[in-house]
């Protein structure tokens, strides 16, 4: 206030420019800071997606094209008992992964937020670790794991439990085992967090209460995790509907579910407004289960 | 102290407690009664709170007794305890609004829920937070927060009440309110309350009995009066309110009147138990100084006046020694007051001090250094 | 009796933990193991062999797709790092109309399934022509390791004293200045762990390079996914094993310089 009068007093007119500079000095840097990153989303988010929705309504031409027309054939034909089956199975697999991975999930990140900083560091390292080496990479070591030579027959065989090797890769519980291995850490992640934030005062507060640790556990812990459990079901169950590389390469051609599905579109029968139209689907039952997710007090913020 | 039967409510017998090499609670005594406000006062990291938590079961003891109502529970885990305890961050579940929380024990005891719904309204009543069932933690003030957590406690109809620093996020009007509350709480209900502080005005203003803790050691128990008055280290006189604490010698002793000397001068105290040529320190009260312009018998210590500062109902003169040592005086405001610089000759009643024993050898250097002054009777 | 009860807990806590990283260490571990076997094929160890680690090198398909890999996940975690870190900075700093649109945004390609990124790049690269390659690829793995670096860097700014920027200002710094000596340092681990969540992702990640990957632009997974169904020589298992223990090698390194950052700080 002080200086803008003696800049009236020296400047006389010139204090409407310095006002109106004051927004400006401060929208160059914001432009130049947050400007690359809504352009970036702008352009390789929302266009594309955007371009999906578009062709998800036109036909698929002779050669492979996309055909300029509006219709909403691509959508019913999701209706076919066919599509449909590979809906309910690939819904029925990741509902599995999802549980099975909570299951094992909860209680090892339970253990771990518990463990002492030192041990905690590590054990999260070795956690994160073999993201590193591509999860592709890890599934053909389950192929080696799990086929009819594998490692594992060999082993069964050699030491007299089986006779005849079983027949374990290219089963729907290769594909689950190969889910549950690749999304386990997602799972994990979200369940550590919360379990770590959980204020340790409530849980001396609720034994001071009278309730024995079982009792607190049901009470206060699990309750106060629920959005961690829910983040971390999440980031499961949607990336499992899409991981078409672990149902081709463990699961063969006897499992196709919703990923496979929208890959052959796009690469082998070359129907590109249906897969556009399946993605649409994906997109809208993520959305939906997002919707649920903040309904039940999630933030975003636990899905990283 | 009418309530405070003579039956012992809580006992610490030989508690140690260490983490690792690190001993916190070093060989705990301590007696509660029934009925008693007792309050654990000291600096951070002296124990208090480690004591509080090993009564409650949150921490196993090293070795000693915890000994409730006659039974020892060092190895019973805290929801078997029949204590309660109100904690420094409230620790309300955020997910249940306040009814549930204050209901939480009796659900736990499985209590009826007719009976869950009166007792949890009683309650409220009691914290003076009717109306407020429906709200969750989020929605409260820190004052409503810490009515609720009492009321949580309280429900469950403990024998002893643990609370561990209430009243510490409050600002200051509310702590004060909220210290004369929870006296009357107390008296009201006749539940023996172990406090954990380190306030030491609020460890007066409430306390039956205040257990001064420093280094995982009790350094004095007693009335607040008592400790106030007759601190018995100089920890304790330190620590609680303000001192003026000189390191003296004894010149001479005549009965329960002492002569002694210090690097700036000499004074005579009153006191007992202490043998000529002894290293001693004397701690007055900023209340119990006083100061002339003329010599007073017995007394040779003299200083100038620094400077004045006002602290509402009182003021505080501030006198230093020619040695920079600087006295605290305090005064109802209103008295006259002495003009800064001026010299004065500072002394105090006899019986107004407080005489210490002190390790000898951490003063033999300073004996070398007292100058030769004379005393003059 | 309760002393049992715990030793028993931690018994079990212990068994439960090492079974899981048993679980997520087995495919790892065969694949190393294998790497060592003399045979061609990845059945029965015939006997201890080094010969694979040479082998590797004169493959040239595996060399390139190697560097391919190397090369898109360094200029991608450059590129996320630079412009992520930038706007979780300015949207930390300045509240702007549409912020919260940006943000909900951000979590676009944080949420969406891999496949629909994957497919709606595929064509949205075929509709504007441009032919699939590295520079695609980048394109790719930018567009999905952003979102996590503006969250990661935000999440640490969210601890940031701004009156720091003030003061330094107040000392006479400028913007600029301001920005390079006070902001960027205090943030510098959070820009640290976006940059390694954006590598990890980058690394991990097949299906989006699935669909915007080139002839000329393969990378490891692709390769590997390319070779499995026809039979992957023990020279991609050697391979795979140098790359877990340079990946071992790096976090040992970060660890220790973790350690000592911290004790600094402590000091």
């Amino acid at each position: 206030m002080n200086s803008a009068t003696t800049a009236t007093a020296v400047f006389g007119s010139e204090v409407n420019t310095s006002k109106k500079r004051m927004p400006f000095s401060r929208f160059v840097p914001l432009l130049l800071m947050v400007g690359p990153v809504i352009l970036w989303l702008l352009i390789f988010v929302a266009a594309p997606l955007l371009y999906i929705f578009v062709i998800s309504f036109m036909k698929k031409g002779i050669y492979g094209g996309v055909v300029v027309s509006l219709n909403f054939e691509n959508y019913l034909r999701i209706f076919d008992p066919l599509y449909l089956r590979i809906f309910l199975v690939s819904i029925i697999i990741a509902t599995a992964t999802t549980v099975l991975c909570l299951i094992l999930g909860y209680p090892f990140a339970y253990i771990i937020a518990r463990a002492s900083d030192r041990n905690k560091n590590i054990l999260l390292s070795l956690i994160m670790l073999p993201f590193w080496t591509n999860s592709l990479i890890r599934t053909y070591g389950w192929i080696i794991l799990l086929r009819t030579n594998g490692t594992f027959n060999t082993l069964l065989v050699s030491t007299h439990l089986i006779s005849q090797p079983l027949q374990m890769l290219y089963t729907n519980g290769a594909v689950m085992v190969g889910m549950v291995y690749t999304l386990f850490p997602f799972m994990v992640l979200p369940l550590y967090s919360s379990l770590e934030k959980l204020d340790r005062s409530l849980l001396e507060a609720a034994n001071d209460l009278g309730a024995t640790p079982r009792r607190a556990f049901l009470r206060v812990t699990l309750p106060l995790t629920v959005p961690g459990i829910f983040a971390g079901c999440i980031q499961v169950f949607i990336p499992t509907l899409g991981y078409f590389f672990i149902s081709d390469l463990l699961g063969g051609g006897n499992s196709i579910l919703v990923g496979n599905l929208i890959r052959n579109q796009f690469l082998a029968a070359r129907d590109w407004p249906f897969g556009a139209a399946l993605s649409i689907l994906l997109i809208v039952f993520t959305i939906v289960l997002m919707r649920v997710y903040k309904h039940f007090g999630g933030s975003l913020e636990n899905i990283t | 102290m009418a309530q405070v039967s003579e039956k012992v409510m809580v006992e610490l017998h030989n508690v140690d407690k260490s983490y690792g090499d690190n001993k916190v609670v070093k060989n705990l005594n301590l007696q509660i009664q029934e009925g008693e406000f007792l309050t654990m006062l000291g600096p951070s990291g002296c124990g208090k709170t480690t004591t509080l938590r090993m009564i409650a079961g949150f921490e196993d003891v090293t070795a000693g007794a915890v000994i409730i109502e006659g039974e020892n529970v060092v190895n019973k885990p805290p929801y078997q305890r029949n204590v309660n305890t109100v904690f420094q961050n409230y620790a309300l579940f955020p997910h249940m609004n306040v009814y549930d929380n204050i209901a939480f024990g009796l659900t736990e005891k499985k209590v009826n829920k007719e009976e869950i719904r009166q007792r949890v309204g009683e309650m409220l009543s009691l914290v003076q937070m009717d109306g407020y069932e429906t709200r969750r933690p989020s929605q409260m003030s820190g004052g409503q927060k810490q009515r609720v957590a009492i009321a949580r406690a309280l429900v469950n109809r403990p024998k002893v009440l643990l609370l561990d620093e209430p009243l510490g996020a409050l600002d200051l009007k509310l702590r004060k309110q909220m210290q004369v509350e929870l006296k009357h709480l107390q008296r009201q209900l006749g539940i023996t309350f172990v406090y954990v502080t380190h306030d030491q005005e609020e460890s007066l203003t409430m306390s039956d009995r205040i257990a001064v803790m420093n280094n995982g050691v009790i350094e004095q128990i007693g009335p607040p009066d008592k400790i106030y008055n007759r601190p018995a280290t100089k920890f304790v006189a330190d620590f609680i309110g303000e001192s003026n604490i000189f390191e003296a010698s004894v010149v001479s002793i005549n009965g329960d009147n002492l002569k002694v000397i210090f690097e700036t001068g000499g004074a005579e105290v009153s006191a007992s138990g202490f043998n000529q040529d002894e290293m001693v320190y004397i701690s007055v009260r900023p209340e119990k100084l006083k100061c002339s312009i003329d010599a007073v018998p017995g007394f040779n210590l003299r200083g100038t006046v620094k400077e004045h500062i006002y602290v509402g109902s009182i003021s505080k003169t501030i006198i230093e020694l020619p040695n920079g040592q600087n006295l605290k005086m305090s005064l109802l405001t209103g008295t006259p007051l002495l003009p800064q610089g001026e010299n004065v000759w500072v002394y105090w009643e006899k019986d107004d001090t407080v005489v210490l024993h002190t390790n000898e050898e951490t003063l033999y250097n300073l004996i070398e250094q007292v100058p030769k002054i004379e005393v003059r009777v | 009796m309760n002393i049992h009860n715990k030793r028993l807990n931690k018994f079990l806590s212990a068994a439960f933990v090492t079974l899981i990283y048993i679980f997520l260490y087995l495919p790892i571990a065969i694949i190393v193991f294998f790497s060592f076997n003399s045979s061609k094929l990845n059945v029965v160890f015939q006997g201890f062999t080094l010969q694979w680690y040479g082998v590797m090198f004169q493959n040239g398909d595996l060399m390139s797709a190697l560097k391919n890999t190397a090369i898109v996940a360094v200029s991608s975690v450059v590129i996320s790092v630079f412009i992520g870190t930038l706007a979780a900075i300015g949207m930390f700093r300045y509240e702007f109309k549409g912020k919260s649109i940006v943000d909900s945004f951000l979590y676009i390609p944080i949420v969406i399934p891999e496949i629909v990124m994957g497919i709606s790049l595929l064509a949205f690269y075929h509709i504007l022509s441009i032919s699939l390659g590295i520079l695609t690829l980048i394109l790719a793995h930018v567009t999905f390791s952003m979102p996590y670096v503006v969250v990661t860097v935000r999440s640490r700014l969210s601890g940031y004293d701004m009156s720091l920027e003030e003061a330094a200002m107040d000392l006479g710094a400028t913007r600029m200045h301001t920005l390079t000596r006070i902001t960027l340092p205090i943030i510098a681990p959070g820009i640290l762990a976006g940059a390694m969540l954006a590598l990890t992702l980058s690394l991990d990640d097949v299906i989006v390079s699935f669909f915007t990957t080139g002839v000329d632009s393969v990378t490891l997974p692709i390769y590997i996914f390319n070779k499995v169904k026809t039979g992957v020589s023990p020279d991609i298992n050697a391979l795979i094993t140098v790359i877990i223990l340079v990946t071992l090698l790096v976090m040992l390194l970060m660890r220790t310089f973790d350690a000592r950052t911290s004790k600094k700080e402590q000091a």
